[in-house]
């Protein structure tokens, strides 16, 4: 049986990681790669970092750290943020990225994902999205949760899936730095309605939160920032209650 | 020297990394010459088995790398290439180990591609000595050995065993990525180094 992961994000912006709420009021938390290190001694099962750079400079820099993690981590990562094209991937896998994910930009052209899929395949295809509840709807938004689109949350996460994701990591902006749960439900629902590994983002607060999204949500893994940034969950510890709660992880 | 083959069959780089972790020396090479004289040999691989033996076959390596009588460790496609038959494009391959390449059959437990970290067990010397039965091990792959009489670990997804390691004479091969499986994947290479 595949193990449930436990996976620590780290968002970075010119070179060094930064966590806000819902993107605003970012400060810096730490080196990227010492940091990465320091989870991967812990036990993270894997890693994902997201570039919320906005400019050409960070992009490059971004890249360049890519290398340097690839060198120093021997745990899965996976890289993410304003991958637009076939050659945005295929920069980042020579650097030595097990990865890609893919957000606004295959909202704004779904074969990305295809282009990607057929490549390289679906294992170095994470298809995030994010999503906010809006009159009982979950709509899919893009930019960091800063647009709203036309797009529904299951039905876009079907087709991710049919043309060649690998993951799906659902990031719902209503849960999302509340540190107050995941969204439990629609977790449960893509599991159902996926056969690919759902990641769940968005509310870590706890370590029951952390139970409840991978027992009852059923989600493959647990994606979180600022509860591990800020030491506020070990993930030793974290895994061993999950242990104790009978939820298969690697020890 | 140890002798990385190069034949365009996906990412080396994580190999690389966790070679110069580890102080190794090594050389990246589609070169029969240099493999025959290395004094270790790794066939990695990701991708697609009919492809990535066709790139073998383009380069003449077949019957070089089935010589060859120093250490040889498989990695994943890489260990794929040294069984009989992979069912991936109905491919023949290298004939080393006894056993034949299957997709997996998914199910509501066994979600395929095999992605992530999975339990082994039954571990056999010298490759795992140090590693206790049940460690964890980093899968990505939708194709897997049949177990046989050259298994060297089992492993499960849902209720399938196949093969997660396999050796025959001084030829191993690992379905997992032992470069990218932590303390003990890095533990599992210097095994092989050791050889």
């Amino acid at each position: 049986m595949v193990a449930k992961r436990i996976i620590p994000c780290l968002d970075v912006k010119d070179g060094s990681v930064v966590k806000g709420i819902n993107f605003e009021g970012l400060r810096e938390v730490g080196d990227a790669v010492e940091m990465g290190a320091r989870y991967s001694a812990e036990g993270a099962d894997e890693l994902v970092y997201l570039d919320i750079s906005a400019s050409r400079e960070g992009r490059s820099t971004f890249t360049e750290l890519v290398e340097k993690i690839a060198a120093r981590i021997d745990i899965p990562f996976t890289v993410g943020g304003g991958i637009a094209s076939l050659d945005d991937a295929a920069r980042l896998l020579d650097r030595g990225a097990d990865k890609i994910s893919v957000n606004s930009a295959a909202i704004a052209r779904p074969t990305l994902i295809d282009e990607i899929a057929a490549r390289y395949g679906s294992q170095f295809v994470v298809c995030a999205i994010d999503a906010k509840c809006i009159e009982g709807r979950w709509r899919v938004t893009t930019h960091g949760g800063t647009r709203l689109t036309d797009r529904e949350l299951f039905s876009w996460a079907k087709e991710a899936r049919d043309r060649g994701a690998g993951e799906i990591l659902f990031t719902s902006m209503d849960h999302d730095g509340t540190r107050a749960g995941y969204a439990c439900e629609q977790y449960a629902t893509l599991s159902d309605l996926l056969d690919i590994p759902v990641i769940a983002s968005g509310g870590a607060g706890s370590i029951a939160d952390i139970v409840q999204v991978l027992g009852p949500g059923r989600a493959d893994a647990a994606l979180a920032a600022s509860i591990f940034h800020y030491g506020q969950i070990s993930i030793p510890e974290l895994k061993q209650a999950l242990r104790q709660e009978n939820i298969f992880v690697r020890l | 020297m140890i002798a990385i083959v190069d034949y365009n069959a996906g990412n080396i780089k994580s190999v690389c990394n966790a070679l110069d972790r580890l102080g190794a020396e090594y050389v990246l090479t589609d070169q029969a010459s240099c493999i025959e004289s290395a004094a270790k040999v790794i066939l990695p691989g990701v991708g697609n088995a009919a492809e990535a033996m066709r790139e073998l076959r383009e380069r003449g390596l077949v019957e070089t790398i089935r010589g060859l009588r120093r250490p040889v460790l498989g990695i994943c496609v890489g260990m794929q290439l040294m069984c009989r038959h992979s069912e991936e494009g109905d491919t023949p391959c290298m004939d080393i180990f006894d056993c034949d390449v299957r997709r997996f059959v998914p199910a509501p437990d066994a979600k395929v591609p095999h992605m992530g970290w999975n339990a082994i067990s039954n571990l056999e010397k010298k490759l795992f000595t140090g590693i206790p039965r049940g460690s964890f091990v980093y899968f990505v792959h939708s194709y897997r050995p049949d177990l046989c009489q050259d298994t060297i670990a089992t492993c499960r997804h849902g209720a399938d065993m196949f093969s997660a390691a396999l050796k025959y004479e001084k030829f191993y091969g690992t379905q997992f990525h032992p470069e990218k499986s932590g303390g003990v994947g890095e533990k599992i290479l210097q095994n092989f180094l050791a050889l």
